[in-house]
């Protein structure tokens, strides 16, 4: 167990990672609505638990997958916040020049192999960038981030199977929000406990409460540990629940039992209060953090609105590497 | 009388299998990776028995020779060693994948089209994705409709892919080395009736560039392009024509992606005909495309319409009898030619 003094310090670094997320996406959501953003994009408010979690368990060399409900993860592992909002806003100081957008946030220099338009192809890509990273002699390890949904997909099993095989650093996380796009959970899967995935592969399938933010860190821990000790793949299943619909302007009509674990419990409140009951954090301290963060989120959308849009001109950069002739 | 010594034969498979051991040995970041690739060799705990190389044999000895670290047998899962292929190669791999026969693509396409082709567009350049995906196409060998097809026109027809379709076996080891020290995504087609042709081997360290054509004979009277078995069609029907005084000019395309338009066209002007023969699935094509390209460059230039001799717009089919009649012939160009210069 961690001591008091270091505790605190990894809650409150915790509660900074979930804030940011929640300020970021709650200001792309609201400017989403207003029009200023191209395209469509997904929210993972509700979720932050999860990717601040398995991030805080991460190294800077290690590296992730992500989904199109990516965005905490990039954020959560060290993107520049200002950075990702140019690049969801199309512009060229974007981490991709404007050229990928909210779904497909590329940032390799930080790990991030990429958030995906394509359900379940993250997992083949993480097989690949952790034997990559095995040959040369890194221990560093690979999360895949998925969607309940992507756990019934067959290239997320090859990809279970292939990890485990080859016994490759690859964290497998689901993060289970009761919904597969519209189609309840019930509807896409007969199985309760996703995590149970796992034993088809032979490796270990934990379950986490995703609104305990600590308790992601700690599982993840467990599962980052063993793939850099080089005891191969884990699955992670994190339940939690997103607040919006699956993109920007789903009604949302649908919503979960009040029985399922997540209804009603916010990973942002729930830190914030055992930080302030339990360990005897002085309110203002915290609230200073959020002001903090408020002023970068501001500053990241600021730095997005004036950034200019990509030339026409470059439309046909970067098709190849090795340029044709 | 001087001594002529008989230049040493190779076929296909030598050629790719040189090139690969050539590649493997001046970098360790090329790996080797798919089904049964060592398959045969029994795993590190047991004796190794001989590798299969994959089912032609490509591959054999590789996994004696590299050891499994950089010979890897991989389940039977396209989609998941193809994914990984793409991650290993923007991790800084150079992987060389074989895709059995290249019939399989439907279970493994999103890792070719929507990952590899796409994230250095998409990411503004932040990756290269060097790897190259060896497959197996074509008819002749009563492989039926699931073993036997070519489809590099779908993949020509994806920004961002480079499609290599060797017709011997000295550019076959020439366009690999090539392929391989590509930085980006190379589909690299071995027609399986080529395996085991016999050409001239090529000497070590031998390099054919993509994106050039070749004139795999000369003649001022009409332009036959082929690919690869296809050149063979074309030099065959050119034999005979000249037996009836009509001179035919044989290019072989060898690279689909990038396209020597260029090299096409120069053989074009000079003779003022072209047709095409080629055996994948007619239409939306790279024989159509060809076609196209040539009308919009040359039009003024051409004597007489192009002409394509094509399969069917069917399925390969499955016995020898259909499936002869499934694939062009020397005996149509041939005819085709004779109605050009009528």
């Amino acid at each position: 167990m961690l001591s008091t003094d270091q505790d605190v310090a990894v809650k409150r670094d915790l509660l900074r990672r979930m804030m940011l997320i929640r300020e970021f996406e709650t200001v792309v959501s609201k400017n989403f609505a207003k029009g200023e953003i191209p395209g469509f994009t997904h929210m993972s408010l509700g979720q932050e638990g999860v990717a601040a979690g398995v991030c805080a368990a991460l190294e800077p060399r290690d590296m992730l997958t992500s989904t199109h409900r990516g965005h905490g993860h990039c954020i959560g592992k060290g993107s520049d916040p200002a950075r990702v909002m140019a690049e969801i806003y199309g512009r060229v100081d974007g981490v991709c020049g404007g050229r990928a957008g909210s779904m497909h946030i590329y940032d390799f220099e930080n790990g991030v192999l990429g958030m995906n338009g394509i359900i379940g192809s993250g997992g083949g890509l993480a097989c690949g960038a952790a034997l990559a990273a095995r040959h040369r002699r890194s221990d560093a390890v690979v999360v895949v981030f998925m969607g309940d949904g992507a756990t019934d997909h067959g290239a997320t099993h090859e990809a279970m199977n292939l990890a485990a095989v080859w016994k490759l650093p690859v964290v497998f996380v689901i993060e289970n929000n009761g919904y597969s796009e519209g189609t309840p959970l019930a509807s896409h899967t007969t199985i309760e406990r996703l995590a149970d995935r796992a034993a088809a592969y032979g490796m270990p399938g934990e379950r986490v409460d995703g609104q305990d933010v600590v308790a992601v860190l700690n599982a993840a821990s467990r599962a980052v540990g063993r793939a850099r000790a080089g005891e191969g793949p884990s699955v992670l299943e994190a339940i939690t629940t997103r607040y919006h619909g699956h993109f920007e302007g789903d009604a949302k009509k649908y919503t979960l039992p009040e029985s399922w674990p997540a209804t009603g419990r916010d990973p942002i409140d729930l830190l914030r209060r055992a930080l302030l009951e339990e360990d005897g954090v002085a309110e203002p301290d915290l609230d200073d953090d959020n002001a903090r963060i408020c002023q970068q989120i501001q500053d990241a959308l600021d730095f997005a609105r004036n950034s200019p849009w990509p030339a026409a001109e470059c439309l046909l950069d970067h098709l190849f590497a090795t340029p044709e002739e | 009388m001087a001594h002529v010594a008989k230049q040493e034969q190779m076929d296909m498979r030598d050629g790719i299998s040189r090139a690969l051991i050539e590649a493997m040995e001046s970098d360790p970041a090329v790996i080797v990776l798919g089904e049964d690739v060592a398959g045969g060799a029994g795993t590190e705990e047991y004796d190794v028995v001989g590798s299969w190389g994959g089912v032609f044999g490509v591959t054999a000895g590789l996994a004696e020779r590299f050891g499994r670290d950089r010979v890897l047998d991989t389940p039977l899962a396209e989609s998941a060693f193809m994914g990984a292929a793409v991650g290993a190669a923007i991790g800084g791999m150079r992987p060389v994948a074989e895709l059995m026969f290249v019939d399989f693509f439907g279970v493994c396409l999103d890792p070719i089209m929507n990952q590899a082709s796409k994230v250095r567009y998409m990411s503004g350049g932040q990756v290269k994705v060097p790897m190259v995906i060896r497959t197996a196409f074509g008819a002749g060998l009563c492989a039926s409709s699931q073993h036997s097809g070519s489809y590099y026109s779908i993949f020509a027809h994806l920004p961002g892919v480079k499609v290599v379709v060797p017709s011997n076996p000295a550019d076959a080891q020439g366009l690999m080395i090539s392929s391989i020290r590509d930085d980006d995504l190379v589909i690299f087609f071995e027609h399986k009736a080529l395996y085991y042709q016999k050409g001239p081997a090529a000497e070590p360290g031998h390099v054919v560039p993509l994106g050039k054509c070749a004139v795999a004979r000369e003649g001022a009277d009409v332009t036959l392009v082929g690919v690869g078995r296809t050149v063979l069609t074309g030099l065959e029907a050119a034999g005979s024509l000249a037996d009836q005084g009509v001179e035919c000019e044989v290019v072989d395309l060898r690279t689909i992606v990038p396209l020597d338009l260029d090299g096409v066209l120069a053989s074009v002007r000079k003779t003022g005909r072209l047709l095409v023969v080629d055996e994948d699935n007619s239409r939306c094509s790279v024989a159509t495309d060809l076609v196209a390209q040539v009308c919009e460059r040359a039009f003024a230039e051409l004597k007489a319409a192009p002409a394509m001799v094509l399969p069917p717009n069917v399925p390969v089919p499955f016995g020898p009898g259909l499936e002869a009649a499934y694939m062009p012939t020397a005996a149509t160009v041939t005819d085709r030619v004779l109605n050009m210069l009528a």
